[in-house]
């Protein structure tokens, strides 16, 4: 596998200018007979979907939700960083470029960061001329906040709903781009890729209603599929959230980089039983006036307020005393992990963590902290019936995002040539960790300002011969879709889909979660195989192909998390050094601070796939920092 | 807890549909009405029947895909929620629940549960946009909006498009959504530009679309999971005919 990052030469400031400037140009008359795929309607696909649309191309969107406006970036709160300096407060492009690379711990790629940085300005400028309602100030100019990793106010808000209005905004250029001619396949899932003399020329899908497996050639293909948070089952997620689409992509090529750098964020709402179906996010601003605590017995299960407060156990004020309870996203994670193994963990299942506001209402008053917090107390309240003002909060750590994803080069495009990967599902820009309202910034930096660009340039650059769904390959990559889905229907096993991924995410989350070592790592190398092979013997799917069959799509995804899971586990295996979201016991400092290993890990992991269940090859793409010197991230 | 549920089953678009009764024990007053059923959907698959059908996403009421109507209300009897926020705490020990789709005349069954919303779509498709290609546009700031302008186009903007409004509704009208398109874009100045045709554009199209009248009942907006004001369907019918006026003369 050749790994070349294709990275423009020149000063960092100019390296997007200059690559624009040498990329070939499609006449306008001639875009019309160039079809792209998009795969997947979130920030990143409808944006690229509508700019791809706008310049002439000829488009087709797949999404497996009802609406292209479901995608789960709608479900983002806190909002979308941008380098305007509109505060004065010292930000710019080059802080924000500074602060996302060291925020990823070093192991984000340059010249993209920098990129990122550059465009951040055009979104916000796009977004307000698209009517996205921003939160304003009395003078009508857009308002900030401040979010963490950044000593400066660049966050744009919408309420709590920044990932909806944006996402609207996106969504309302797709439909404006119906009457051009777009095409917009609602209710239909990605199943494979299809690859001719090594070039990726189009899809195969499932239609959700009508079962019915089609195909789709195309001169271009972009996949904007999200993350794979949902391995682990539990997750911040939405439900149908999947690793197919890119985990299809690796199977025929792709290389998948950096799996194992999978967010954690330290403030979810617990799972309150078995039969939880996902986990709820609550914003990490509340740490700035709640206390996290876990009683200092084990098993103590007298109500909070009986507790007194010399048998309560401040762990985080007192293991990290200069940060306490504002510690970073992965230290707070891991401690709360930690408290709960040693057997002190509160709520039903003991996997919880008190996030207390008694000390806070005391000094500043039951109306300050309902000024501040008030919609998230109600949220928190509706979810667990529980009153935040007077009993403290419970709150335990979730999975989030997904850093690691297909690798691609400066031009988003993957190993595969004519496979673009954009927002969440590519390895992207964030490195080992993610700073927080840098996601939606990604996303639509990818899919406004970034792919129509390099799209071009690569549809002029490599003429291709017309084909259609008649060519073998397709009608090949049709039958092995079909025959999977028959597949899955006659095993006729004793268990249901859904069990199985319960039991690879308990894995997922017990073993290449928070934190991981060696041994752990080992047994689920040796663990996740023994359930994919169960499930292919025992599964059970009822109901028909041909009709809305739930169980069946379920199924299909869970079939890919399987496999995938295992690559995963490779990832954290090898890298030998604990740095940002990606934590290995055996490399940590005394006082449990990651411990990067530069010397030898400087580097982008890229798996190449095998065959199932057989080790794939890992291949590097070497990291250099000339504008950015390599340091320890410290917290202290 | 125990509940007995009637939940309507439909084969197929072109099929009857029924109630069929499913009595659920040991249930968690912790679990969401959703939980309820992926447990009651395990269990149908365990005994070797076909799971429900029903459309869910993101779980957090913002994605605005779950689209069921609990004892004839949609998303339930809790104001301003969705039916995925709904919580088995909120019912009683022992209560019966009819579950049923979103009915609508524009909304035809799919399965079960779900129902087809594509009629939306299409409204947003006649004009809920601004005709802005993506480029250069000026700096965000060069366009001061008064914050009340701004608020208001947000409370407007937050309408999540599940369809409760219509289903809610005894005309089935889609006023309620296609007002919140509407007076977002109108309380801004970059909606001036095609205020008039889309007002024209968008209402025409709802009515293309099989979408009812409306006869001031309110009931949207009392089932609005994000309380969308029906002051937005006055504002719009002066929008329409302001822009009604214009085109004729």
């Amino acid at each position: 596998m050749k790994l070349d990052a294709k990275i423009p030469s020149g000063p960092i400031k100019d390296k997007w200018d200059k690559h624009r400037f040498e990329m070939k140009l499609i006449n306008p008359a001639n875009k019309r007979k160039f079809k792209i795929i998009v795969v997947g309607t979130g920030l990143a696909g409808s944006a690229a979907a509508a700019s791809f649309s706008e310049l002439g191309y000829n488009v087709e969107v797949f999404t497996y939700n009802d609406s292209s406006r479901r995608a789960h970036s709608i479900a983002a709160q806190g909002g979308i960083n941008a380098a305007k300096n509109y505060r004065n407060d010292g930000d710019s492009i080059w802080r924000l470029f500074y602060d996302t690379v060291k925020g990823g711990d070093f192991r984000a790629r340059e010249a993209n960061v920098y990129r990122l940085a550059q465009v951040s300005n055009n979104i916000i400028d796009q977004c307000v001329a698209q009517g996205v309602p921003f939160a304003r100030e009395y003078g009508g100019l857009l308002d900030n906040r401040s979010f963490g990793g950044a000593q400066v106010s660049r966050t744009f808000y919408a309420r709590g709903q920044t990932g909806q209005q944006l996402l609207l905004g996106a969504y309302q250029a797709l439909m404006k781009e119906a009457q051009n001619g777009v095409k917009i396949h609602t209710r239909k899932e990605m199943m494979d890729i299809v690859l001719i003399d090594g070039v990726c020329r189009g899809i195969v899908t499932r239609d959700l209603v009508t079962g019915k497996i089609e195909s789709f050639a195309a001169d271009a293909v972009c996949l904007a599929t999200g993350g794979y948070g949902n391995v682990f089952f539990l997750s911040t997620n939405a439900i149908a959230c999947n690793v197919t689409a890119a985990y299809r992509a690796y199977k025929k090529g792709a290389g998948f980089a950096n799996p194992c750098f999978t967010q954690i964020h330290p403030t979810c709402i617990p799972v309150s039983g078995d039969h939880q179906s996902k986990l709820t996010l609550m914003s990490e601003s509340l740490r700035n006036d709640g206390r996290i605590w876990v009683p200092k017995k084990h098993g103590d299960k007298r109500p909070p307020n009986q507790i007194p407060e010399e048998d309560r156990d401040y762990y985080l004020e007192r293991k990290y005393p200069s940060f306490g309870n504002l510690s970073p996203r992965d230290i707070s994670s891991r401690a709360a992990k930690e408290q709960c193994d040693d057997g002190r963990g509160v709520s039903a299942t003991g996997y919880g963590v008190y996030l207390d506001f008694e000390d806070a209402i005391k000094r500043l008053g039951k109306a300050k902290i309902e000024e501040r917090y008030g919609n998230l107390f109600e949220m928190y309240e509706r979810i667990t019936g529980e009153d935040p003002y007077t009993t403290p909060m419970m709150i335990y750590p979730a999975s989030h995002y997904t850093m690691g994803g297909v690798w691609v080069d400066y031009n988003l495009m993957s190993t595969i040539p004519g496979l673009h990967v954009l927002g969440e599902a590519n390895f992207s820009d964030h490195g080992a960790n993610r700073l927080g309202a840098s996601a939606l910034m990604q996303g639509l930096a990818d899919g406004y300002f970034v792919i129509p660009y390099t799209i071009g340039d690569y549809l002029a650059k490599n003429p291709l011969e017309k084909v259609t769904t008649e060519h073998p390959e397709f009608k090949k990559a049709v039958e092995e879709a079909n025959s999977k889905v028959t597949k899955l229907l006659s095993i006729k096993g004793k268990r249901t889909p859904t069990s199985f991924h319960k039991e690879l995410g308990k894995v997922m989350w017990e073993k290449v979660g928070m934190a991981r070592n060696e041994k752990g790592l080992r047994e689920a190398l040796e663990i996740i195989p023994k359930i994919r092979e169960e499930f292919w013997q025992n599964i059970n799917v009822p109901g028909e192909a041909t009709t809305l069959n739930m169980a069946l799509e379920r199924a299909l995804r869970v079939a890919d998390f399987l496999e995938f899971a295992e690559v995963m586990a490779w990832d954290a295996l090898e890298r030998e050094e604990s740095c940002g979201a990606h934590f290995r016991e055996e490399y940590q400092y005394e006082d449990g601070e990651a411990k990067r290993n530069d010397e030898k890990f400087t580097h982008v992991a890229v798996w190449e796939y095998q065959g199932v269940g057989k080790k794939p090859i890992r291949h590097q793409e070497e990291l250099t920092f000339e504008d950015v010197s390599l340091a320890v991230r410290s917290y202290k | 807890m125990r509940f007995t549920l009637h939940i309507w089953r439909q084969k197929d678009a072109k099929s009857k549909g029924e109630f069929a009764t499913y009595k659920m024990e040991d249930v968690s007053e912790h679990m969401s009405l959703l939980e309820m059923m992926d447990l009651l959907n395990e269990n149908l698959i365990n005994e070797g029947k076909e799971p429900i059908a029903f459309d869910h996403d993101c779980r957090e009421g913002i994605c605005g895909a779950c689209s069921m109507a609990i004892n004839g209300r949609p998303h339930g009897h809790v104001g301003a929620t969705t039916t995925c926020q709904l919580h088995m705490r909120m019912f009683k020990d022992g209560d019966e629940l009819y579950i049923e789709p979103f009915r609508a005349r524009a909304f035809p069954v799919i399965k079960d549960l779900v129902v087809d919303r594509s009629a939306l779509d299409r409204i947003i498709q006649a004009g809920g946009y601004v005709s802005v290609n993506t480029g250069a546009p000026q700096d965000a700031n060069a366009l001061p909006i008064p914050k009340e302008s701004a608020d208001l186009a947000m409370d407007a903007a937050a309408c999540i498009g599940c369809g409760a409004c219509v289903a809610a509704c005894p005309n089935g009208a889609a006023m309620l959504f296609t007002s919140a398109k509407i007076m977002q874009l109108a309380n801004l100045p970059q909606g001036q530009a095609e205020r008039k045709k889309r007002a024209l554009a968008m209402i025409t199209q709802m009515e293309e679309e099989g979408f009812g009248a409306c006869r001031n009942y309110y009931e949207c907006e009392a089932v609005c999971p994000k309380s969308i004001s029906v002051r937005f369907i006055s504002r719009m019918n002066i929008e329409y005919l302001n822009a009604s006026v214009s085109a004729s003369l």
